[in-house]
């Protein structure tokens, strides 16, 4: 903790550093309501009928609630052709996060493992080729995946997704738990051996009950990661396979019909919930993954 | 057997990951770089034909418009979120009681997805129903803010969109960077008499040097490849005014069916991308290896 | 009887850097072998080596009679203690110590039986249903030689186990391995860079330096015929004096000349040794360097000497003088009457000396 309130060679009176701290707190609030603005706009405008969104005030609180917005976000709402809402792919997104946080979280594990308990010739060659893979712009590989994709027969389809995220998300698994394991002793790794202990024994019964925080960390990441994709979900989808993220798009560019503002609200919060859900819910969780993968562990 | 199973445990573990970034990543490279050297349309073909792509990139007027975009886009945001977070952290580093719940609103939009940031943004900002009519319904009859149809200030919204996405997350980096410095040397300078802002001017800052340098990688790289922003806030319009070079390549392999011009820009983008993050990436695996 | 652990020409390397050159060393069974050296020397890169942790680069290992380097560690019949002691931080003691024996299929009842054993041999049955998180020091440490002493191997390694340990509680900790040496009879190597600990547990001392053994005997031995300066200087507190010194040989045996700014040489006469080169490094224990006035039996040689510094430490007093341009210091009684500037009649015990070739530091006597 940086401690400079108690700082004896400053003369200052009461009253100056009373307006100190007012004008603190006053930045700190403005900026607070510059964050929250937009969720609230896009809060009560979801709540409003598009007769009152028409008279154009954007902040105020809707006169009247309606949840019919929400209704026909969900259910009804047209992206392109279709108009089923965001419910079957909200739903896709769920099918394509889940198994591809868990695969790649899982791998990421046991890469990190090795790399950081088994030293042999190449590994330090082999993190550093995933660690580059971290960074590279995912346009350069859009291409050849697409044509993978169709080789493998999953073009388009809900496996693919998958194992594009998976793929593109091993760098980052690795990363996050080779950082976490290269600051476990070694010697832990040294007496399993002398105890006995092959090498899934060790992981299985030492490394993996330590690893909870990692654990989270990394499924917080990767989740976040995946749900929130759009690049991925628009180049190998296709109808009927999009997740949320590219519905939501859809929902909001649709040139059918009236613009329905308070829908393409309550879409947005609906793709938005699950992350957000997740972020108050473990938000340490979510800020330590972040700054995982930037500042030097 | 066993024994040699056991002995090559780690490098079979290993194997499928390693396989799969060769191919995926470093073969799927190789493969964009070929085909960035040939004439492909809208399907690839393989006769190298010199570097006929990136020549028509360079006549581009519409790839000159994203790389334009990119400098202006990459510049201010980088900046601005730089500073902004900067002066939050330093802010929030006062001793502030609601702390917790003060840091949680700032990082908020981090966990968003681009797309509902863009939407969000999108209806704020627009003229005929946004801020510009709220204003002008408070009565100010006179107010315009017309930058999101703009082809000359559609870029400017993506910038301010952007920042509200990511200042928060450089405001917690930083704030752990404010955290993490010796308390002694603080301490010491109080003694010393040293005041407040000279302690963080000559003191704090100066030592979180490697936190400006992964803050200013993490906004560069998030900068290179926004697509999802631009798509939802502007769809690269009006025209192609807010186009960047991801949501010129996506055109490019998409809906214009031309993989040649796809692939170069890709490459393009690679390359911007890996001059900043390689030196880095060098750096941080050197001093790691300790 | 085939030693208990035998190395034979045993090289390591990595990449290109030698760590360990042509290490030959054997123990017989109940020997209790400590490997010292300054850190860096190699010597727990060796006990890795033994262990099977490492693999070694060239060489033979043989524990039990059987060659053992290629062996993977846990089937060497060997058992552990390291310096961080490295229990398995999400289990509780009981689990920490049977692990070995779960991982290996012993049946529970042997498991428990056991582990009864060696909690109430070590203390800890209080112990053994919490966490390593919860223990201090002292009780990780015997948590770990527990989980050593489970598996009743044919060889013990420590890695400096007490090196975590505050000084108290390392004397405690030394004087109880040193017993259960005694109580099991088992073997030993035991790795530590403090000399203190080395002579107080060995049966046999390997000092090491730069990945090369410098002197393999008793502590004894080592203590007393050092084979280089390097030893001489590293095992003993304060360390040996190693006086730059000449001899000549004359009518009653061979005349030891020191320097001393203040006055004339000192000159010795040793009569047990002779004919040694002219410029000799002269190593004298502080112990053998006494107050005249308090008499010494042996075979001693009195000479005046200013005293530069008088140290007080409690049971002995320790004074520091110039001698041959080197601080030289004397472990005197403590009730000496030396004082600070002034001269104090001093005895060499010339029994007990050792003397170095200037150039090569081997011993000449």
């Amino acid at each position: 903790m940086t401690d400079l309130s108690y700082n004896p060679s400053r003369g200052q009176s009461p009253a100056t550093k009373m307006a100190l701290r007012i004008v603190l707190y006053l930045l700190l609030g403005l900026f607070a309501l510059f964050y929250l603005m937009p969720l609230f706009v896009m809060l009560t405008t979801s709540l409003k009928s598009l007769d009152e969104i028409r008279t154009g005030d954007l902040v105020s609180l809707p006169r009247e609630v309606t949840f019919d917005a929400w209704r026909t976000a969900w259910s009804t709402a047209c992206t392109g052709i279709q108009c089923e809402g965001v419910r079957p792919y909200f739903l896709n997104s769920l099918l394509i996060a889940i198994p591809a946080v868990m695969i790649s979280t899982l791998v990421g594990a046991l890469n990190g493992y090795v790399v950081a308990q088994w030293r042999f010739k190449g590994a330090n060659i082999f993190f550093a080729l995933m660690l580059f893979g971290c960074f590279i712009p995912f346009q350069v590989v859009l291409l050849p995946m697409a044509r993978m994709l169709g080789i493998m027969g999953v073009a388009g389809t809900i496996p693919g997704l998958i194992f594009v995220h998976v793929i593109y998300g091993l760098g980052f698994t690795t990363l996050f738990f080779r950082n976490y394991y290269v600051s476990i002793p070694s010697e832990l790794t040294k007496a399993a051996k002398v105890d006995g202990a092959g090498f899934f024994r060790i992981f299985w019964s030492i490394f993996l009950p330590l690893s909870l925080p990692i654990i989270v960390v990394t499924v917080i990441w990767q989740f976040t990661q995946i749900w929130n994709d759009f690049l991925f979900g628009v180049s190998f989808s296709q109808a009927g396979t999009q997740p949320v993220t590219v519905a939501l798009n859809n929902i909001v560019n649709s040139t059918t019909g009236v613009k329905e503002y308070n829908v393409d609200m309550a879409a947005a919060i609906i793709a938005a919930l699950p992350t957000l859900f997740v972020y108050v819910v473990a938000g340490k969780y979510f800020i330590r993954g972040l700054t995982a993968g930037s500042v030097k562990g | 057997m066993t024994r040699w199973l056991q002995d090559n445990m780690p490098k079979i573990v290993l194997a499928p990951s390693f396989i799969i970034v060769m191919v995926f990543v470093y073969g799927f490279i190789a493969w964009t770089a070929w085909v960035s050297l040939t004439r492909s349309r809208l399907m690839p073909r393989y006769e190298i034909d010199s570097f006929i792509q990136y020549e028509r990139l360079a006549a581009s007027p519409r790839f000159e418009t994203a790389m334009v975009n990119l400098a202006i886009f990459g510049t201010l945001f980088i900046v601005i979120a730089m500073v902004l977070g900067l002066l939050l952290a330093i802010l929030l580093d006062q001793k502030i009681r609601t702390e917790g719940a003060i840091r949680t609103i700032y990082l908020y939009p981090m966990a968003l997805s681009m797309i509902v940031t863009g939407t969000a943004w999108k209806w704020i900002l627009n003229p005929e129903l946004g801020i510009e009519a709220t204003v002008q319904g408070w009565g100010f009859a006179g107010f315009e803010f017309g930058w999101l149809v703009d082809p000359d200030k559609a870029i400017y919204t993506v910038v301010i969109a952007a920042i509200w996405q990511s200042s928060g997350f450089v405001m917690a980096l930083f704030l752990a960077g404010l955290r993490s410095v010796d308390e002694e040397i603080i301490k010491a300078a109080q003694v010393d008499g040293i005041p407040t802002w000279r302690v963080y001017s000559a003191i704090i800052i100066p030592s979180m040097a490697p936190i400006f340098l992964s803050a200013f990688i993490v906004l560069a790289h998030l900068a290179i490849k926004s697509f999802d922003l631009v798509i939802a806030l502007t769809g690269g319009g009006p025209g192609y005014a807010t186009d960047l070079p991801a949501t010129y390549m996506y055109a490019m392999a998409f809906s214009r069916g031309d993989i040649g011009q796809a692939a170069s820009s890709a490459m393009v983008m690679m390359l911007v991308v890996f001059a900043i993050v390689v030196p880095y990436l060098y750096s941080e695996l050197r001093t790691k290896d300790d | 009887m085939a030693p208990i652990l035998e190395v034979k020409n045993l090289f390591k390397n990595y990449g290109s850097t030698e760590v360990l050159k042509d290490i030959n060393v054997s123990i017989d069974e109940g020997d209790f072998l400590v490997l010292v050296g300054p850190s860096g020397c190699g010597k727990s890169t060796l006990l890795n080596c033994i262990a099977g942790l490492e693999p070694i680069t060239g060489g033979d290992l043989f524990i039990g009679g059987q060659n053992m380097t290629n062996v993977s560690p846990k089937d060497r019949d060997i058992a552990m203690v390291f310096q961080s002691y490295a229990l398995y931080p999400t289990m509780t003691v009981a689990k920490n110590i049977t692990f070995g024996m779960k991982v290996r299929g012993i049946d529970q009842a042997t498991q428990d039986a056991k582990l009864n054993q060696v909690a109430t041999q070590l203390q800890i049955e209080p112990l053994l249903h919490r966490k390593p998180g919860q223990l201090s020091g002292g009780q990780r440490q015997r948590v770990a030689m527990g989980r050593a002493l489970v598996r009743d191997p044919k060889l013990f390694l420590f890695d400096e186990p007490l090196s975590n340990l505050d000084a108290k509680l390392r004397v405690e900790m030394r004087t109880e391995i040193k017993s259960l040496h005694q109580r099991l009879g088992a073997s030993m190597v035991y790795v530590t860079h403090d000399q203190i600990e080395a002579m107080t547990l060995a049966t046999k001392i390997v000092v090491m330096k730069g990945g090369i053994i410098q002197q393999i005997g008793t502590p004894a031995e080592i203590y007393n015929r050092p084979a280089n300066l390097f030893v001489a200087d590293f095992m003993g507190s304060p360390a040996m004096n190693l006086i730059p010194a000449k001899t000549r040989m004359n009518g009653k045996g061979m005349l030891v000349e020191i320097d001393r700014k203040d006055g004339d040489p000192i000159v010795l006469t040793d009569t047990r040794n002779k004919d040694l080169p002219e410029n000799v490094i002269l190593g004298v224990r502080p112990e053998d360097i006494a107050d005249a006035a308090l008499g010494r039996a042996g075979e001693t040689q009195e000479a005046d000497c200013v005293i530069d510094i008088v140290e007080p430490a409690g049971a002995d007093t320790f004074a520091v003088m110039q001698l041959g341009g080197k601080h030289v210091t004397a472990r005197l009684h403590a009730e000496t009457s030396a004082l600070a500037g002034q001269a104090q009649r001093l005895t060499f015990d010339l029994g007990k000396v050792s003397y170095f070739e200037p150039e090569t530091g081997l011993r000449l006597n």
